[in-house]
């Protein structure tokens, strides 16, 4: 290197080399804007920095050098208070705006975050350790697409989401470092549906919100209406437990979630929960090796999106593992990590020192149990949180580091024999966040991707996003969607309906409905069992109600009954006293239907929900006359219950056919589609007004959407329930997919919510019991819907004539009402502008009722190269034509496991 | 150049089994423009050696001896003096990589080169081009006549109805022979990728010519609608790749047609040493076919020293 000064080489020394130099990204805008503030920040509420006194403060640093950016303020109760009350104040106005209002406001923001991306992505880089090119090239476009697409819904709320009001002030948190995504995944459609919010942004990553809450300020988005505290984990339970929050959306760890739905539990907000995971991988013999490459190191240097961190499980075909590995190693070597402000780095710091101390303990560990180790060492940074990308070979699928998400640039990669064995492991873990399947295939793509219990799907490619398409997770990633319509509906609710704000009880969630109880008492010590004569002398033949799963009808495992009375009081029959053992065995014997009842042609289910109405109203007289004499209604009025259960049961099994999924308009080389496919088992317990019809009315929704069910009958009135038992029997409906175990709400709610593998728990009992399957879902996250505790029966007129909405095609959220009624679930319709995913099912809409939304049923998203001439309709066909072989060998697959597929696939096939 | 390709035996067993993903590619090539660049001193180092890997090119139907003479003296000294030697770079040896004629041109090239005094190698074009539809006959012996004007390289063009049609065997052979025909004489395969319908038929071609012993891959003679594209370089890279993987053979790659900025070059020098490494990065390996980026390279060079934008009349014209 002649002549060069020392460090720096000559012009010759690199024409020589051919090594890359530096490509730093000046700081200047963003030191600039934070000097403007003195590298001091308070939070902003109501169109203001709020500073109140006495609050302590901390450091926000640049992760790679640990160089002071700002202090901002580590918020209090007080605080939480002030931007609740800000936003709620704010709400009035900005929900009461024209649509056309809001959607130039948010058009608006689009706009002025344009105008100051390049500060933006600056601040985001410096403030994570991103590197500024991820920043600017990758999230700040998909920012400003986001609030461009949400004007739009703002724009067109009115006409495309009529029916629908938003839900108050929500709160934001998110707790992952990649804040200014996520951030805009929530406030976009938050306040595009009218909602106000108030942001909590993670500890370790809270200038980007800072600065977006002033941009908005520029924007003319009016005081409160975007308010940001800053603070530490604990403020998050306080902000979600504000009695003002409406709505609490998150983006975080499965502990977070877990942690938040506990909190909220029995408070009313609604939750969307948009939790951890990984990528998952899937590489077949059939992939492009080398894009499956490109993919996978792209994954593992990029921390934005879904995941928080960068890392991966790969599952790869054993004859082609050594293959990609070879590439593999290629690629990751080449990899440059280091100043976030280069820009040309792949990867930058990670979040902290503890951040890599934790990475770096997975990966050590992994070495001890014999794993095979690659890390791409160089040119990593002497100093600073960094640590290098790292292939893991070698390991089982019982090591932790297979089990748990590493939140380093970590991929483990695990070999497979079978598509079956990879669906299998790939199925094998608690989180169901995104997977990414390699092959040309196509056939073997779309069955795999609807196989994988995750809510997206990208076929040969991976961390594709859009505005328009909804991201999410399954299981115990969370349920919350982000992104495109279904998004929309994580922030509004049926417009007849009003926020109940109860106070949780003080359960004791160890003792709750531990056990059934005996009330009444089994005998009643007193005569009056009603036992008609056939003639005289000749008495009928005892009636056993027992329990139905699989089919059949069972005895409870605990040998016990429960007396029936009639409203004056006389004993008119016994049924089982279901146990936890009977919930257990009814729940297998719905794993056990659930997958071949989801893999139905939708129009077979229809018509098995037909036969059943057929066979109904073969009884229709006599099962009126039964309902009367059991409830005390008069017989027009059961009759006409009777004909508002037969009438339902018509509404969902038309809908069987109309909501499978719908292709969304993304930007994204592809098609991009939503699949909408079963929950898997949902628990219902029922309420007692209205016994046969709302009955039929939580069954029929379910059941239509490919789902098995486990329901838990009115313990005051049960018989129309175990009536309805011979006709399941006489209607094709396969064993299994109707389950029926009669008892204690409660105790049986009890089980069925803490049950981890039931996908969905519908309780509609007791405030008290609402409370507790709230809190209890957060085992497995699974999905919530209740009503409230009731008393005051519905009237039969409000019953035929109204309609309230839920809609079909989700489920979530969940709260305790107002001490009003909940009954059945009324009248449902297909609505909106025709388009066949936007089913709602209208829900009787006396005071109180909450019929949130029903069975999330699944979307999937899957894109194939249709804009290059291959349509649907072409594809479609290769998928009936093809893969049969694993068609069925997933479905025996599927039996025992839960089969929860929110799948948004992006699928990508080669025609060039 | 390296060490010369003596091909393989054809296997086609092992190209048939190959997928390319479309959609990944392209990808791909959007990340190789956005994630890498060179800034400062190390653009102008990786420009000059963008240089040394031209193929100074002229293939027009107006060619004469005198716009040869031209572009040969260009190629002597294609960046003004007084910029080198700012950069103390006058001294290295900077020349393109050789000159690209007609194979008619040929002796008009060979000549002005020798009375500039200087060993930069001829190529000529050859086997029809750009077409490759005349006789296989013709097409051998326009290969001779070149070699013997002097042509030290030959970028031969194949039949692309050979590859749409799927007689791989026959593409096969007619490379081979055209490699015979070539004697010591260095060949480069001009795939002509815009023609060939998918990037699955760009692998399998480019495996293909290096099995019949191509000494380079190319991917467009300049003539058809579509030529280089980064997305085809990325295909015909990883199968230069593969190929070495598979027989410790190393062939070069050219990318030609439609580069004409600085930034082009410097974009597919990038995506050499991404995807091949350093070793790749010099003429040996890797030359750049073009005509007009040359004059793009000497004007960031002039503002890289100077600070200014040069006028067209600042740089003297091929």
């Amino acid at each position: 290197m002649a002549g060069a000064a020392v460090g720096r080489p000559s012009v010759w020394g690199i024409f020589s080399s051919m090594e890359y130099g530096p490509a730093p990204e000046g700081a200047g805008p963003a030191q600039a804007w934070l000097e403007t503030h003195g590298q001091s920040f308070g939070h902003f509420v109501d169109g203001k920095w709020l500073k109140p006194e006495g609050r302590e403060t901390t450091s926000s640093t640049n992760p790679a050098t640990g160089e002071l950016l700002a202090t901002t303020l580590q918020g209090e109760p007080e605080d939480v208070e002030a931007a609740v009350r800000a936003a709620t104040k704010a709400f009035e106005g900005w929900s009461r705006l024209p649509c056309h209002a809001r959607a130039r406001h948010l058009h608006n923001m689009a706009r002025t975050i344009q105008k100051h991306q390049r500060l933006l992505a600056l601040l985001e880089s410096l403030d994570t350790g991103k590197p500024v090119g991820e920043a600017r090239d990758r999230d700040l476009p998909l920012v400003v697409r986001h609030f461009y697409h949400h004007a739009g819904w703002a724009q067109l709320m009115g006409t495309k989401m009529g029916g629908w009001k938003p839900l108050g002030v929500v709160a934001a948190v998110i707790t992952w470092n990649s804040p200014l995504l996520l951030l805009a995944w929530k406030i976009c459609p938050a306040l595009a549906m009218g909602n106000t919010v108030v942001l909590l942004p993670p500890p370790c990553a809270r200038l980007s919100a800072l600065l977006l809450a002033e941009l908005g300020v520029q924007a003319g988005l009016p005081p409160g209406v975007l308010n940001v505290l800053t603070g530490e984990g604990a403020l998050a339970e306080g902000l979600a437990a504000h009695p003002g929050v409406d709505a609490v959306a998150v983006a975080g760890s499965v502990e977070v979630g877990r942690s938040l739905r506990r909190t909220t539990a029995g408070r009313g907000p609604r939750l969307s929960l948009q939790l951890g995971g990984d990528t998952l991988v899937l590489v077949f013999d059939s992939a492009d090796l080398d894009g499956a490459a490109v993919g996978l190191s792209d994954t593992v240097s990029c921390q934005r999106g879904l995941a928080p961190g960068a890392g991966a499980l790969v599952l790869v075909q054993e004859v082609v593992a050594g293959a990609l590995l070879q590439r593999l190693r290629t690629r990751l070597g080449k990899l440059r990590v280091g100043d976030p402000l280069d820009k040309a780095m792949d990867g930058g710091a990670l979040a902290d020192e503890a951040q890599r101390g934790t990475t770096e303990t997975y990966v050590e560990e992994a070495r001890a149990e014999g794993a095979e180790i690659f890390q791409a060492w160089a040119a990593l940074p002497a100093r600073g949180p960094f640590y290098p990308p790292t292939l893991i070979t070698g390991v089982a699928s019982t090591s932790r580091c297979v089990r748990e998400q590493i939140l380093g640039p970590v991929l483990v990669v695990l070999p497979f024999r079978t598509a079956k064995e990879a669906v299998a492991l790939g199925n094998n873990r608690p989180s169901g966040l995104a997977a990414s399947v390699w092959t040309e295939n196509l056939p073997l793509a779309m069955e795999v991707a609807q196989s994988l219990q995750v809510g997206t799907v990208w076929i040969n490619g991976q961390n594709l996003f859009d505005a328009a398409a909804g991201v999410g997770g399954t299981k115990e990633s969370g349920n919350g969607r982000d992104g495109g319509k279904e998004g929309l509906y994580e922030y509004v609710k049926p417009s007849w309906q009003s926020r109940a704000r109860p106070s949780p009880a003080e359960l004791d969630y160890k003792t709750f409905a531990a056990s059934s109880g005996a009330d009444p008492p089994p005998i009643l010590g007193r005569s009056g069992v009603a036992r008609p004569e056939l003639e005289e002398n000749m008495p009928r033949v005892d009636r056993t109600y027992k329990l139905y799963y699989g089919g059949a009808q069972k005895r409870p495992e605990g040998m016990a009954s429960l007396p029936i009375l009639d409203p004056a009081g006389n004993v008119l029959a016994y049924v089982a006293d279901g146990s936890a053992k009977d919930i257990r065995n009814a729940v297998e014997a719905a794993h056990k239907a659930a997958p071949g009842w989801g893999k139905r042609a939708a129009h077979t289910r229809a018509q098995v929900l037909y036969y059943v109405a057929e066979n109904l109203e073969l009884r229709r007289e006599e099962v009126a006359s039964r309902l009367g004499v059991l409830t005390g209604a008069p017989p027009e009025e059961a009759q006409r219950e009777v004909d508002l259960g037969l009438e339902r049961l018509f509404h969902w099994a038309a809908l069987c056919d109309k909501s499978g999924g719908a292709v969304q308009e993304t930007p994204l080389h592809g098609t991009t589609l939503q699949l909408r496919q079963p929950l898997g088992v949902v628990g219902v317990a029922c309420p007692d007004e209205r016994p046969l019809l709302s009955f039929l009315s939580l069954l029929a929704p379910a059941v239509a959407r490919g789902n098995a069910v486990v329901m838990v009958p009115s313990p005051r009135y049960p018989l129309p329930a175990l009536d309805l038992c011979q006709i399941f029997d006489t209607s094709d409906v396969p064993g299994g997919v109707v389950n029926i175990v009669t008892g204690n709400r409660d105790h049986l709610s009890r089980t069925l919510a803490q049950h981890q593998d039931v996908q969905a728990m519908w309780y509609f009992g007791s405030p008290e019991g609402s409370q507790f399957v709230e809190w209890a879902s957060a085992g497995n996250l699974k999905r919530t819907w209740q009503g409230p505790g009731t008393s005051r029966p519905p009237d039969i007129q409000t019953l035929s004539r109204t309609r309230g909405d839920a809609r079909l095609t989700h489920f979530q959220g969940s709260s305790t009402g107002s001490g009003a009624p909940a009954a059945a679930i009324g009248l449902c319709r297909a609505s909106g502008a025709g388009t066949c995913h936007d089913l709602w099912a209208r829900t009787a809409s006396w005071p109180g009722f909450r019929p949130q939304v029903l069975p999330r049923a699944q979307s999937a998203r899957l894109a194939s190269t249709a804009g290059r001439g291959l349509g649907w309709g072409s594809w479609a066909a290769g998928c009936l034509a093809g893969g049969a072989g694993l068609r069925g060998a997933v479905r025996g697959l599927r039996r025992g496991h839960n089969v929860e597929l929110i799948n948004e696939i992006v699928f990508n096939c080669s025609l060039y | 150049m390296s060490a010369r390709n003596p091909g393989t035996e054809l296997d086609l067993g092992s190209i048939s089994r190959v997928q390319v993903n479309q959609p990944a590619v392209i990808r791909h090539a959007e990340q190789i423009q956005s994630r890498r660049t060179v800034k400062k001193d190390w653009q102008a180092a990786w420009l000059l050696r963008a240089v040394t890997c031209i193929d100074l090119t002229t293939l027009s139907g107006d060619d004469t001896p005198s716009n040869i003479h031209r572009l040969c003296y260009k190629a002597k000294h294609p960046i003004r003096e007084d910029l080198l030697r700012a950069m103390n770079m006058h001294d290295k040896g900077i020349t393109t990589a050789a000159i690209c004629v007609y194979p008619a041109r040929v002796a008009d090239a060979v000549k002005a080169l020798k009375t500039a005094g200087c060993n930069i190698p001829v190529a000529s074009v050859a086997t029809g081009f750009p077409a490759a539809q005349t006789s296989l006959k013709t097409r051998l012996e326009e290969i001779r006549v070149a070699v013997e004007d002097g042509a030290k390289e030959i970028d031969i063009v194949i039949n692309r109805t050979l590859v749409l049609t799927g007689q791989w065997e026959g593409l096969y052979e007619e490379i081979r022979q055209f490699r015979q025909a070539c004697g010591d004489a260095h060949m480069k395969t001009i795939l002509a990728t815009g023609e060939l319908g998918s990037l699955t038929n760009v692998y399998k071609a480019s495996m293909v010519a290096m099995m019949a012993g191509s000494d380079f891959i190319k991917t467009s003679t300049g003539k058809e609608a579509i030529n280089a594209t980064l997305p085809v370089g990325i295909v015909m890279v990883r199968a230069v790749r593969d190929f070495y993987w598979k027989t410790g053979n190393k062939v070069g790659f050219k990318p030609a047609g439609g580069i004409r900025t600085a930034k082009d070059a410097l974009t597919w020098l990038i995506l050499m040493k991404e995807e091949l490494g350093d070793e790749w990065l010099k003429s040996d390996l890797f030359r750049l076919g073009a005509s007009t980026l040359l004059s793009d390279i000497e004007r960031q060079i002039y503002h890289h020293v100077t600070g200014r934008y040069a006028a067209y009349h600042d740089l003297p014209m091929a």
